[in-house]
């Protein structure tokens, strides 16, 4: 049973290779303001990294879905996976707002066969969780991982129909419109989680241009009961907002089933196997906006 | 001056409802006195320079943007939002090229620009607080933006402001 929890834990920690930890996902947009001409380019990097927006962790193969104004999905262009980055284009071809997101849901989770628990196999994706999982698997137990990185362009004026939620993971709601922010004004963002309102969640600003600056700048919030923060932008340029929640660690935030000293100290085998505290389901938001000034 | 006095009388429907009630039998004009000022670098072009009016709770007015009207394929919108606090101010919701509006760019030196109310984005101005707000933005160079107050009385108003870069002395004046 201990064996298995630490088992479980690891499984936790690779199937977000770097994306739990203090490493950063985003996308950084060439521009987020354009005239609306219709023959427009945005370019988009996409990465991880320790310090905002410089490229530092293996490229990433995510896939970008863009919705263009009309609430249509749109192709990416000259979509290459470097070493350090990933980077994509897209025609801004009408007035309004686009919205470029990468989701990615993964399951972690386990099952057992003929008398033993087997990890489901990272990578395994709700999609493919019937071939995973063997015939004859019982007790199969699993948990969401949800990742969502989002950006914002708008040509023209800034409209709203790309903001539909999907009722999955963390998603942003603008009060303020993502690309209607400017220095010294407060912007408002809801956030739900799986459809609802998410209280209680810390949430992290971050502005750009994290390695040449002793100081972090990071400004902190924390969701209010409608899942609501407002920040104030000190300075103009692009910021990192960022939200997550399920399977934190550290004081007071320990997930259940995560193994307390007295659990690990126990026999192994000792006992009849309990029902297992099911793994935490995670989901993570990070979004790039620009601050005018 | 003469045509701006006939529409500014006559021009009714161009009007809020607001400052119609509120217009008096007199046109008002603004005067904004501008310098670009000349500098030695090595690559010069001309800023794009955006005037627009601000007032507490009422939507930004452009009075002016000066760019490269003359581009073909009305391509020098392209950049204005590089103008980038007018262009979200009130850039973004215009279209461009306006009558009244749209200027060609002005070389370096002190530059009078003037609007009568009722012509263009100038509306009639109500005793109240203003803001002149004078934005310049040039092609390899720097931006700069200056809030000049036009506090406004039944007698008209003035204000100025100076900046630092890429803008001299602002002077808003505001005559009936």
């Amino acid at each position: 049973m201990t064996k298995f929890r630490k088992l479980l834990l690891l499984a936790a920690a690779f199937t977000l290779p770097q994306m739990a930890g203090a490493a950063r996902p985003w996308m950084l947009p060439s521009e987020t303001m354009f005239a609306g001409s219709g023959n427009e380019w945005l370019t988009v990097d996409a990465a991880i990294s320790s310090d905002l927006y410089y490229f530092d962790h293996p490229g990433q193969d995510w896939q970008p879905v863009v919705t263009a104004p009309d609430g249509s999905t749109t192709q990416v262009e000259n979509r290459a996976v470097g070493k350090l980055r990933q980077t994509f284009d897209l025609g801004i071809k009408s007035k309004g707002t686009y919205k470029i997101a990468i989701t990615n849901a993964m399951l972690m989770g386990s099952y057992m066969l003929n008398g033993e628990r087997k990890m489901l196999p990272r990578g395994t994706t709700p999609a493919t969780l019937a071939t995973a999982v063997p015939q004859g698997a019982t007790d199969v137990q699993t948990a969401t991982a949800t990742t969502r990185i989002e950006t914002f362009v708008t040509a023209g004026e800034p409209d709203r129909k790309v903001f539909t939620t999907t009722g999955k993971g963390l998603e942003m709601v603008p009060v303020t419109h993502p690309n209607d922010l400017a220095v010294g004004e407060a912007a408002t963002f809801q956030f739900l989680l799986n459809g609802k309102p998410a209280a209680g969640l810390d949430v992290v600003a971050i502005p750009g241009g994290i390695r040449y600056r002793a100081d972090l700048k990071q400004m902190d919030a924390k969701t209010d009961a409608q899942g609501k923060v407002t920040f104030t932008w000190p300075e103009a340029g692009m910021y990192w907002v960022s939200v997550s929640s399920g399977g934190r660690r550290g004081p007071g935030g320990e997930a259940p089933g995560t193994g307390s000293p007295q659990s690990q100290s126990a026999p192994e085998g000792s006992g009849s196997p309990r029902p297992m505290s099911p793994a935490q389901d995670r989901a993570i938001y990070a979004m790039t906006v620009e601050v005018q000034g | 001056m003469q045509i701006s006095h006939k529409i500014a009388l006559t021009g009714g429907g161009v009007l809020s409802a607001a400052t119609a009630l509120a217009a008096p039998a007199t046109a008002q004009t603004l005067d904004v006195t501008l310098t670009l000022p000349r500098l030695s670098v090595a690559e010069y072009h001309r800023p794009y320079v955006a005037i627009w009016l601000e007032k507490e709770g009422a939507p930004a007015r452009t009075l002016s943007v000066l760019y490269d009207v003359d581009k073909r394929n009305n391509g020098g919108v392209k950049w204005l939002r590089d103008i980038r606090m007018w262009w979200r101010a009130s850039g973004r919701s215009l279209t461009l090229p306006a009558d009244g509006i749209s200027g060609a760019t002005r070389a370096p030196g002190t530059h009078k620009l003037s609007f009568a109310a009722g012509k263009g984005g100038m509306p009639t101005l109500t005793p109240g607080k203003y803001t002149v707000v004078v934005e310049a933005a040039r092609e390899n160079g720097g931006r700069e933006l200056v809030r000049v107050p036009l506090n406004v009385t039944a007698t008209g108003g003035k204000g100025s402001a100076t900046g630092k870069f890429e803008l001299g002395a602002v002077n808003a004046i505001l005559s009936r």
